[in-house]
Order: C-alpha cells, then sequence, then structure tokens
C-alpha cells in the first residue's frame, strides 16, 4: 500500500484547518470552530495512518538489504525518520498532536489559527524543497538507534517549542496597546518575514518544475522571487516582501480583538506558553543535545565538535534556558519572556532548516 | 584596621552578590549565544582563503583581507577554543556554582524545616482553598480526608484538639532541589570536557588491509604511541541491492599485546567502534593504494564437492578440483559496469564499487573462454557442468581509515548526561505540593477549610485538591444514608 494518498489527504486538511480557524477566529461561531477541530482531527488520523503504512514499507525495505537483523532493530531501523522529507513530516505530526492536546486541554481552539500556519509552511517545505519522498536506503551513519532517538525526541521538542510559539504570539497581540511597542514591532515583523517566506515558497512552488525539484533545496530556495538571479525580478520581491511585512504590522492589531473577543486571556497564553517550554525544554535536552552527542561519539568518537548544527542547537538551549531564568527567578513577566518565547522558536527554525540553507549556502557559493 | 576589614568583607560580599547572581547569568546566556553565532557563520579551523572569499561578499573584495586579519585577531577563526570564549564559558560555571553555593542552604532549610499546622485563618488567606460543610461527626470527617488524601499518596499528619482536628501534609519537597541537580550535571559536563581535552587525544590511521600498527597520528608529523598493536585483517564495503549506496563499512581489527599475542578481535562499523584500554578506533573512511598488488580470494566449488578457499596473484592459475578444468587469473577491475551506449564492459570508478575479476577458464580440447566474476553478483560464478567460483574478496589493495580516539572525560560526560536528564525531569515534573486541612465541629455540622500551596503545576494541584475533597464528600455521604 503507498501512503503518498494519506500525507496528501493529511496535508490538505491542514491547510484547509488553518483556513477554517483563521475564518473561526473572524466570525467566532462555535461550529466553524469545531469544523476547524473536526478537520484537524481527520487530518491527523490520515497522517498517522500514512505514517504507519510509511514505517511498514521501510520497514520491509530494511529487511530485505538485511536479512539477518534482528526483529525489533529493523523496526527501529524502518523508522521513517531518515531525511528531511521524513522529518518534516514528522514535525507536521507531533506539531498537531501537542495542538489537539493544548486545544482539549484548554478547551480553547483559537491557537489553531497560530499553529496551523506553521504546519502548513512545513508541508509546502516540503513540497518546493524537493526532498526526496521515496524510501531511501539508510546509509551507514544513519543506522543507529541514538539517532532515531535523538531525531524523534528533538522533533517532539520542537513540536512543543512550536506551541509555546503560537502561544506567545499571540499572547503579544493581545497585551499590546500600540504598535509603536517593540514586542509588538518585533512579532509583526516576525510573522511577516514567516508570512514572505510562506508565499514565496508557494510562489516557488508554482513555478518550479518536478524535475527541478529533484535537486538540491539550495540551488532553487526562494529563487523564483527574491533570490531570483535578474535584479529586477529580486527587487520587487524584495520590495513586495517589506510592503507585506508593512501591512502585516498596521493590520496584526486586528488580532487583538478578535483574540479578546474568545474566552483567551493573557494568562492562558502565558501558561500554555510555558507549559509547552516546560515540555519541550527537557525533550530538547534529553533529546536533542545529550542524544545527538552520544549518536556523534560512537559514529565518529567526539561527542561535541562545535558544527554549525550542533552550535545552532546550543544556541536555541540558551535561549530557552533564559526564558526559564528570566521567567521564574528573575521575576520577568509578559511581552519581555513573551519575545524570547519567540526568538527561542527562530532559533529551532534556524537550527533545523538555516543551517543547511543559509549557512551551507554562504560556504558553497565561497568555495565557488 | 577594622574599617579595612570591614571594607573588605563588604567588597568580598558585593563581588559574591555580583558572581551569584541570576542577573549575570542572563547576561552570560546572552553573549554566549550571540558569540556563538559567529563561529557558525565564519568557517572554523578552515584555510584562510575559504574564510576571504566569504568575507569578501560581505565587505568587498579589497577590505576583505584586512577584516579576516582583524577577526583572526579576535579569535574567529578557530572561536570556541579562543581565549576570550573560553573566558566567558569559565564566568558561566562560576556564576552557576557560586549562585547554587548561595541558594542550597535556604533551599535545603524550606525542605528541612517541618510543615506547621495552620489556622483557618491562614488558610483563608491560601491561594487554592475550598470550604465544605458535612452533617457528619468530627471523627467520620476526619477519617474521611485521611483517606482520601492517602489515596493520592499524602501521609496526613495530625494535630487533634477540641473540636478542631487540623490535618496537614506534603509530597514532592526534594523536588525543589532538582535544579541544583541540573545545575550540577552542567558542571560535571565540563569537568568531562576539561578532562578530555586535557588527558585525551584525537587522531586517525590509515591501515592498509594485513598490516599492523603500534602508532595513530594527530596530524602528518605527530604520531602517538598507542601501547599496542592494532592490526586490519580485512576491510569491506556492503552495498545495496542494485545500486551503489553503501550499506556498510566494516572492518576487521585485531589487537596485539606487546608479545604478539591476540587478545581482541572485532568486525567494526560505523556506529560500532572497538575500545581497547580507553582507546576507540571508529571506521571512518576507506580507499585504495595505489600500486598495491593484492590477491584474489576465490572460493572453488566443484559439482557435488566441497568448497576450497584459494589466494591467488595476478596471473596465476587454479584447478578446478576433481575436474579437468583450469582458471588463470585474467583481468581485474575495481569497478565493472556494461556501458549503457556501447554495450562493452568499462570501469567506471577507482574505488572498489563494484569488483570483478575476469578468468581464463581453459580444458582440453576446448576453446578457453573469458568469463567476469563479480564479488556483489555470486550468480556471475556459476559455470556449465554445475560448478561455482565465487570472487570474496581482492585483498590486500584497499586501507581502512580509522578514527583513533581516546576521551577519559567521556563517561563523566554521560553520567552527568543522565544526572541532567533526572533532574530536569522532576525539576518540571514534580512539585512540591503542600496540603492543610482544618475540620471543626459545630454542635450539628462539620466544617472543612482546605488550603494548599505549590510551586509549579497549579492546574493539576487544583485538580487534586477537587479530587480530595470529591472522594471525601462521597465517603461521608455514602456513609451517612447507610
Ligand atoms: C544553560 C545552563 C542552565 C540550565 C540548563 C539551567 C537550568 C535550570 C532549570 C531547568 C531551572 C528551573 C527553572 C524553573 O523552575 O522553571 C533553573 C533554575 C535556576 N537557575 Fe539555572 N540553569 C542554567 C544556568 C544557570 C546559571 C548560570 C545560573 C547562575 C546564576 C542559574 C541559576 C538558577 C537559579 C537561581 C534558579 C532558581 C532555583 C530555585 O528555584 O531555587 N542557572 N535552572
Amino acid at each position: 500500500m503507498n501512503s503518498s494518498v494519506f500525507f496528501d489527504i493529511s496535508a490538505g486538511a491542514y491547510i484547509a484547518a488553518m483556513i477554517i480557524y483563521i475564518i473561526y477566529l473572524v466570525v467566532r461561531n462555535r461550529n466553524v470552530g469545531i469544523a476547524a477541530s473536526g478537520i484537524t482531527i481527520f487530518g491527523f488520523v490520515s497522517q498517522t495512518t500514512a505514517l504507519i503504512i510509511r514505517w511498514v514499507n521501510s520497514y520491509h525495505f530494511w529487511v530485505s538489504s538485511n536479512p539477518d537483523s534482528g526483529f525489533v532493530e529493523s523496526i527501529l531501523r524502518g523508522a521513517p525518520l531518515r531525511n528531511l522529507y521524513e522529518s518534516l513530516i514528522f514535525f507536521v505530526w507531533s506539531l498537531i498532536l501537542f495542538h489537539l492536546f493544548v486545544e482539549f486541554k484548554y478547551k480553547n481552539r483559537s491557537i489553531g489559527a497560530f499553529v496551523t500556519p506553521l504546519a502548513a509552511l512545513a508541508l509546502l517545505f516540503i513540497d518546493v524543497s524537493g526532498s526526496t519522498k521515496e524510501i531511501q536506503p539508510l546509509i551507514p551513519a544513519l543506522q543507529s538507534n541514538w539517532l532515531l532517538f535523538h531525531v524523534l525526541l528533538s522533533f517532539l521538542g520542537y513540536a512543543a517549542f512550536g506551541v509555546s510559539f503560537g502561544a506567545a504570539a499571540a499572547y503579544i497581540v493581545m497585551v499590546t496597546e500600540s504598535r509603536k511597542e517593540l514586542p509588538y514591532i518585533f512579532w509583526s515583523i516576525t510573522i511577516g518575514i514567516f508570512l514572505v517566506v510562506l508565499v514565496a515558497m508557494g510562489i516557488d512552488f508554482l513555478s518550479i518544475s518536478t524535475a527541478q525539484r529533484a535537486e538540491f533545496i539550495q540551488n532553487h530556495f526562494l529563487k523564483t522571487t527574491l533570490r531570483n538571479p535578474s535584479p529586477a525580478v529580486a527587487g520587487v520581491s524584495w520590495i513586495a516582501a517589506v510592503i507585506l511585512i508593512f501591512l502585516f504590522w498596521k493590520f496584526g492589531l486586528g488580532l487583538r480583538k478578535v483574540l479578546s473577543g474568545m474566552n483567551m486571556t493573557p494568562a492562558i497564553l502565558d501558561e500554555i506558553t510555558y507549559k509547552s517550554i516546560a515540555v519541550g525544554f527537557p525533550l530538547f535536552t534529553i533529546g536533542g543535545l545529550i542524544m545527538g552527542a552520544i549518536w556523534a561519539n560512537s559514529a565518529w568518537g567526539k561527542y561535541w565538535t562545535w558544527d554549525p548544527k550542533e552550535t545552532w542547537s546550543l544556541i536555541t538551549w540558551f535561549v530557552y534556558a533564559l526564558y526559564l531564568h528570566a521567567r521564574f527567578v528573575s521575576g520577568w513577566r509578559g511581552k519581555r519572556v513573551a519575545i524570547l518565547s519567540v526568538v527561542g522558536f527562530v532559533a529551532v527554525i534556524f537550527t533545523y532548516l538555516g543551517v543547511n540553507l543559509v549557512l551551507s549556502g554562504l560556504h558553497a557559493y565561497g568555495s565557488g | 584596621m577594622e574599617e579595612n576589614e570591614k571594607e573588605k568583607t563588604d567588597l568580598f560580599e558585593s563581588i559574591w552578590k555580583f558572581l551569584a547572581s541570576v542577573k549575570l547569568a542572563i547576561a552570560v546566556l546572552i553573549i554566549l549565544a550571540l558569540s556563538s553565532i559567529i563561529g557558525t557563520i565564519v568557517e572554523q579551523k578552515a584555510e584562510p582563503a575559504r574564510n576571504i572569499a566569504l568575507l569578501a561578499k560581505f565587505f568587498g573584495d579589497t577590505a576583505a583581507p584586512t577584516v579576516y586579519n582583524i577577526f583572526a585577531k579576535l579569535g574567529f577563526m578557530d572561536m570556541y577554543g579562543s581565549w576570550w570564549f573560553t573566558t566567558f564559558l569559565a564566568v558561566f560555571s562560576i556564576n552557576l556554582i557560586v549562585c547554587s553555593i548561595d541558594r542550597l542552604p535556604k533551599t535545603w532549610r524550606v525542605v528541612k524545616s517541618p510543615q506547621k499546622p495552620l489556622s483557618d485563618s491562614a488558610i483563608k488567606s491560601m491561594p487554592l482553598r475550598k470550604e465544605l460543610t458535612f452533617k457528619t461527626a468530627l471523627s467520620e470527617a476526619r477519617d474521611a480526608f485521611i483517606k482520601a488524601l492517602g489515596s493520592l499518596r499524602y501521609t496526613a499528619q495530625e494535630a487533634p484538639e477540641q473540636d478542631t482536628v487540623r490535618l496537614y501534609t506534603q509530597k514532592g519537597k526534594y523536588a525543589r532541589l532538582a535544579v541544583y541537580v541540573v545545575h550540577l550535571s552542567i558542571i560535571l559536563i565540563f569537568i568531562g570536557a576539561i578532562i578530555g581535552t586535557r588527558f585525551g587525544f584525537r587522531g586517525y590511521l590509515n591501515l592498509p588491509e594485513g598490516r599492523a600498527s603500534t602508532v595513530a597520528f594527530k596530524s602528518p608529523t605527530e604520531p602517538i604511541e598507542l601501547g599496542f598493536t592494532v592490526k586490519c585483517n580485512w576491510y569491506n564495503t556492503l552495498y545495496y541491492e542494485g545500486g551503489d549506496t553503501p550499506r556498510e563499512f566494516q572492518s576487521e581489527l585485531v589487537i596485539l599485546d606487546s608479545n604478539g599475542k591476540e587478545v581482541m578481535k572485532k568486525v567494526i562499523e560505523v556506529n560500532d567502534p572497538l575500545t581497547y584500554q580507553g582507546i576507540t578506533f571508529f571506521q571512518s573512511s576507506y580507499g585504495m593504494m595505489s600500486e598495491a598488488q593484492g590477491y584474489f580470494v576465490l572460493d572453488i566449488t566443484p559439482s557435488g564437492g566441497s568448497e576450497k578457499r584459494v589466494w591467488l596473484r595476478y596471473g596465476d592459475s587454479f584447478d578446478i578440483p576433481g575436474t579437468a578444468i583450469r582458471g588463470k587469473i585474467h583481468d581485474f577491475s575495481p569497478a565493472l559496469t556494461r556501458d549503457r551506449k556501447t554495450g562493452r564492459l568499462t570501469t567506471y570508478s577507482d574505488k572498489m564499487v563494484n569488483p570483478a575479476v575476469a578468468i581464463e577458464f581453459s580444458q582440453q580440447g576446448k576453446d578457453p573462454y573469458i568469463g567476469w566474476i563479480l564479488n556483489r553478483y555470486p550468480e556471475t560464478g556459476f559455470l556449465p557442468g554445475g560448478h561455482k567460483v565465487s570472487f570474496a574478496d581482492y585483498w590486500g589493495v584497499e586501507y581502512t581509515g580509522l578514527q583513533v580516539s581516546k576521551d577519559p572525560g567521556v563517561w563523566l560526560i554521560y553520567l552527568a548526561s543522565i544526572i541532567m536528564a533526572v533532574g530536569l525531569y522532576v525539576c518540571f515534573f514534580i512539585s512540591h505540593r503542600k496540603i492543610w486541612i482544618n475540620i471543626s465541629s459545630d454542635r450539628k455540622s462539620v466544617r472543612v477549610s482546605m488550603g494548599g500551596s505549590t510551586n509549579r503545576n497549579r492546574i493539576n494541584f487544583e485538580r487534586e485538591l477537587d479530587r480530595i475533597a470529591s472522594e471525601a464528600t462521597k465517603a461521608i455521604e455514602g456513609r451517612s444514608k447507610k
């Protein structure tokens, strides 16, 4: 059986859910909210099915080339977490899982409008990046249980951070009085950039042929717009991006009325932000840093080499440690800590994608 | 004199306060996070030309070399080992240690100080509280609440008075110490890292098949004595079927002690190294030695007979036992393929991706013929007449690339990781909860006031209090119905 149908269904469902969640924010009709949750759950079930099918398929794939490998080992080696495509899919899955959990626990749907766009962004990214969807043979360095748990737990951690990001973003909107406040400016620009990248990737997606998609990400990430070789096109794209960010800054406050119209208080949002970080921080520490280090040690004989990816995950860790100490020990409250949570998630995204796209790009160009 | 002493202690105190402050921690965390970014942009320990090319993108071609020199002076090219980054790490750990020493005694006192019963008015001012009344006897209410507390694993303590029972209990008080455990683990990681760099090394060793070595290399001119001999029996790459994606890189290593006695033997793979006397050998690369002459290792099985292994040089011949068939090593290709366009056999790589040996078979009275036998495709060795020749290896021409490292601090890192994991779990998921329940009886009814405090997870704690109240209520009302 092929898993891609179920993946496509879930992608469609999440994007639909994103739209309906946003409509729900505006019209505040209970039934619309129920529809949004329903579609999210439907997408989640479908994606879970797809993950299971993919796992079974790659289990068989592994067994066929490693017949002497034991049952448990084969199951672990078959885990669908072996490349960019699979890890992003898993990120979306865990993000939605956390989101549904928060939605039911706090009986509040509006965060959906902030979390589902992240899922949509990730899904779009998968398509644009052209990372392969085939089940790939596992190269020797990746045949490690540590690596598997490392990826699994880090992504669960990332998903928890994603939820905290959504809640912190909503928090900042709620407590802002004027557009001139720094936290608001920072927040609106961050979201604006997310949006710009989303739109730009959408354009990439529409204009790049499937054949091109099979190439490397850095070769065409944002190449149709912001990184277009033609200065004119790139220039216009940049201007459009700035305008979009400006518009977001200008009208972002409108969200506030919407949010406060629901039973959403800054205190609840603050608590969700903290709770998600309290879940994400141990997961990320244990899964992301510790197990990553153990894996590196078993594969290369060094648990820490300060390579950009490791360093960025350490930076991310510092930011969230900062959040915990600022909030718990130094008594920072409100916007200042919410900003730290937003910064933390920007660091997460940079750790996962920026290091590969931006930094390796820099060096790749540097060496011609 | 006195004044001086006092000033000294004042000075000492303010330095101590500064080093213990969380403000400093926040500042240092921000500095570490921001400065770490530099090292992810500038390529570390790279050739100057690479970073100059990178800098040219930001500062232009003419300014780039100057900027490079300034950056190099600042230590940006090997940043994480630079004096100032190390200094910040040191400040960070001193801060952490001083802060913990400063606070631990207070926390310890909080943990150790016994919980005391509270007055009704004190309970009324607690953040979480509940008031209940029952028509029952004091002792029944007391029993019901003790039982309800017990079912949530609280052991109630009791201060009985005239017409009043004060129950009080707490759970998870030691969880308050978990942050210190987390902080301690960070210090242990630093210590482990220092031990590793001080007393360990990291080197490499390219070891040809069949050869042995008593040293590894930190750099081509810096050999390090291992204290024993390591020998590579063979190196092998396994591939996934139908393609050239490597499935496993393997080497068989043997450790010989100073008397030449074999003390250890293991097939190492990526992610599965060999460790002997604290020195670990990791499979890291491989390659072909140019101009080396190896042995062709063939397994020969005559139809109906048993397998026999032969080791042959280029041009050597062998017999298939019990037959008149003779084979002669004729040619070799490290990576044989059939060209799609011309249909000819060609070699497409100088690495042993798809090794094949050409054997000239001859038999009296028949024309000799040449057949290619591929290592990865044993079916190519099935001969007419049911005989089989399989090409096991072309031995002695590859070397295995080993990463050799000794890190006597790594066990501490692992131990610290476990401590940190446990500490974080306790810190975030176990809270210190205190409950007070005062039960007092009027003439006809019993009044209960409950109060509670927790250091985190308030919502869960609130639920817990609700459960205690409802369980006790059920017990009391159930009994009065009887
Ligand atoms: C990146 C390194 C660090 C990590 C991972 C870390 C971890 C933690 C954690 C998880 C908590 C509990 C926070 C909460 O209650 O939600 C905490 C509390 C605390 N940390 Fe750190 N910490 C770090 C560095 C530091 C440093 C450098 C200091 C030095 C001043 C410090 C001082 C404190 C203090 C005073 C508390 C509060 C303790 C209490 O509640 O009694 N931490 N830390």
